[in-house]
């Protein structure tokens, strides 16, 4: 419990520090007046920053960080893969090409409606990604899992710079979000989207038992009486609704199902029903603390959140391949 | 005794001439085997220098102004009047050039470092390659450069991104370790290229996206020349490495007892790989996939070995028709770079081939 424990201060270290740090200098103290009680502030913009900027962001950095820890822990539970991660198989990808031709082709704007959209994408592509798996059969190693989520995601991403490329407006708005960025949207839409969240976590809850009974094999989970036909769909309805959502919310992030799980996993072992909370808080504290530091190596200007997590998810990645354990030969 | 031993010793030459009738009866049959595979080169290239020049003819032809089969002839040989002699000389030949120059120098790129490593997956843009080239390229433009800088970034992005996929994964670079560091090398590629886009002004970052597709239609007479000599560099090494390169198939330690350097070849090969990609996406931009697919069909075709001329022929085939397709096939008033036509067919393609593979191996 001391790494769980260890995660968890690390996570509220980093809400805090989300809520102080930023381009204009704040005091703890005012950061905290203004949250409590705005109006007893010396400086009003203090608590402007602090209430309309920073509070948004933290709470999407929460909900997207939580949504993707707990997204990669189910998929690396349900295909038995060290290296699956929403955005590494092209799940987050199918999920912002479909917002794209929404907001584009549509003109959906509403935060419901975008959802509605990163749902469907991110439905079609865990389909198409799983469709890809089982026709691999025996064959299907993590490695081939990874190639195939590269593919996809590389298609995806041409099509999406294909719909942009027609609508400059929208280019200029969803560059920034096409990279993975936490400022993308307001607090509304964040608890506007909470509820899927939730609701993806809790039916990510109940497969703890199913999944940890998957992790000796197929026939072992069988025998434990799993049946694995429900268990796989209700899997990819807790995959596509967590991830779907931190989609809508802050772009195609890739990695930080991978950082969360191999965190969560480190802290407190192989048993979901603590796996699954562990790595919501580890995917927080490592959305929260990459965009901390993204608001910090460049100023004045910021580096958005997806950059920061790449530069620390890449390595994380090759340390896996490195270790044959994790991805055989 | 030398009774004794005499008998044995007359069905001798009997037996030595059986072994020599044996050996040479091998000898016979490989070399059945070499000319068939010499006719198949031949037919292979024939066939693919035929459709080159069908679609050359046809890229010259078809546009606004729709020219005759023999009128293109013409204006080549310098028997036309004025009108189709500048549309077909200044307008439609430095594209077209352009288009086979980058489609022969990715597939050569990707049938050369699929060979050396010995697997069909390592192509330049799956293992990051590419993505490093596109980062540090864009990033320069970002920065206010042009030209030849543009394509030194590029380069240099290239060589990063090959170093450290290749420092990374170590000694056994045949397996999936190679690929897999390769993509985590991509993803980081494409988190820089976020960097750079998200810096970068409106109109470079609109330009930038166009060019990150990939296009063949803004040609210039230098890019087409420092093109031409890296692919004619690329290609006298494909011939002189030709050996090692066969060799190199067989594995580390059997090229090793040939005579081969497997660690020697495997970068000299990955740096031509390199600079050929580096070269291609400056000039055109990362046309999806190219690099990778060729390999295989190449060596489909031609049925065994690298391949690696095939390979850029058959690289020239893909972005000739692909540049075809997007001009004049596709609907709409937005003509679309030929980049998405190849990433549209290759990704699915690639998703083929992987599936295939594991198929095989689950069986083998």
């Amino acid at each position: 419990m001391l790494g769980a424990s260890l995660l968890a201060i690390a996570l509220l270290t980093a809400v805090a520090v989300s809520l102080a740090v930023g381009a204009r200098a704040t005091e703890p103290a005012s950061v905290w007046l203004a949250l409590i009680d705005p109006t007893a502030l010396a400086d009003p913009v203090d608590g402007l920053v602090v209430r309309e900027l920073r509070v948004p962001r933290t709470v999407i950095g929460l909900l997207v960080g939580a949504a993707l820890g707990s997204a990669g822990v189910v998929m690396q539970g349900i295909t038995r893969n060290p290296v699956a991660d929403p955005g590494l198989l092209g799940v987050t990808a199918g999920s912002s090409f479909a917002v794209v031709l929404g907001i584009s082709v549509l003109g959906v704007t509403a935060p419901v409606g975008l959802a509605g959209f990163a749902l469907l994408g991110a439905l079609l592509t865990a389909l198409g990604v799983g469709a890809i798996a089982r026709a691999a059969g025996a064959g299907s190693t993590p490695a081939l899992l990874v190639v195939a989520g590269f593919a996809v995601t590389a298609g995806l991403g041409t099509l999406t710079t294909l719909v942009l490329l027609g609508d400059p407006e929208s280019l200029d708005r969803y560059r920034f979000w096409t990279v993975g960025s936490l400022t993308g949207r307001g607090l509304d839409a964040a608890l506007a989207l909470a509820p899927l969240v939730v609701a993806g976590a809790l039916v990510a809850l109940s497969l703890a038992r199913a999944l940890d009974a998957l992790a000796l094999g197929d026939d072992v989970a069988r025998g434990l009486g799993f049946r694995l036909g429900p268990t796989r769909t209700a899997s990819l309805v807790a995959i596509v609704l967590l991830a779907g959502t931190a989609t809508a919310l802050a772009g195609p992030l890739v990695f930080v199902g991978l950082i969360g799980a191999h965190a969560a996993r480190a802290a407190v072992g192989g048993r979901h029903a603590l796996l699954l909370p562990v790595a919501a808080v580890a995917g927080a504290g490592v959305v929260l603390a990459a965009d901390v530091v993204g608001r910090l190596v460049a100023p004045p200007g910021e580096l958005e959140v997806g950059i920061v997590i790449a530069a620390l998810g890449a390595p994380l990645l090759i340390a896996l391949a490195r270790s044959r354990r994790a991805v055989a030969a | 005794m030398s009774a004794a031993v005499a008998p044995p010793a007359t069905p001798a030459p009997v037996g030595a001439a059986e072994a020599l009738g044996a050996r040479g009866a091998v000898a016979a049959i490989i070399a059945a085997a070499r000319t068939r595979d010499r006719m198949r080169a031949v037919a292979v290239a024939g066939i693919l220098v035929a459709v080159i020049g069908a679609l050359s003819i046809a890229a010259l032809a078809l546009g606004a102004v729709a020219l005759a089969p023999g009128e293109v002839v013409g204006a080549l040989l310098e028997s036309a009047e004025g009108g189709a002699r500048f549309i077909v000389l200044q307008l439609r030949l430095p594209r077209l050039l352009l288009a086979l120059l980058v489609g022969a120098a990715l597939g050569l790129s990707g049938a050369l470092l699929q060979a050396v490593v010995r697997n069909p997956l390592a192509s330049p843009d799956v293992v990051g390659v590419t993505g490093g080239a596109s980062a540090a390229a864009v990033l320069a433009i970002a920065a206010g450069a042009t030209g030849a800088a543009v394509s030194g970034a590029a380069l240099l992005g290239a060589a990063i991104a090959v170093a450290v996929v290749l420092l990374a994964s170590g000694r056994g670079v045949a397996g999936a370790r190679f690929i897999v560091v390769g993509i985590a090398v991509a993803f980081l590629a494409q988190g820089v290229l976020g960097y750079a886009l998200s810096r970068a002004s409106m109109q470079d970052a609109a330009s930038a996206y166009y060019w990150l597709v990939g296009s063949v239609g803004s040609p210039s007479t230098s890019d087409l020349g420092v093109l031409g000599a890296v692919v004619a560099v690329g290609i006298s090494f494909a011939v002189l490495a030709r050996c090692p390169l066969g060799a190199q198939q067989l594995g580390d330690d059997t090229a090793r007892s040939l005579g081969a350097h497997p660690v020697g070849i495997r970068v000299a090969a990955a740096a031509v790989s390199t600079v050929l990609a580096a070269a291609a996406v400056s000039v055109a931009g990362p046309l999806a996939f190219v690099a990778f697919v060729a390999g295989p069909i190449a060596r489909r075709l031609r049925g065994a070995g690298p391949a690696a001329l095939t390979a850029a022929l058959v690289g020239a085939v893909l972005v000739l028709a692909s540049d075809l397709v997007a001009q004049h096939l596709m609907p709409g008033a937005l003509q679309p770079p030929a980049g998405l036509v190849t990433g549209a067919i290759g990704a699915p393609l690639l998703l083929w081939l992987l599936i295939r593979r594991s198929r095989l191996e689950a069986i083998a």
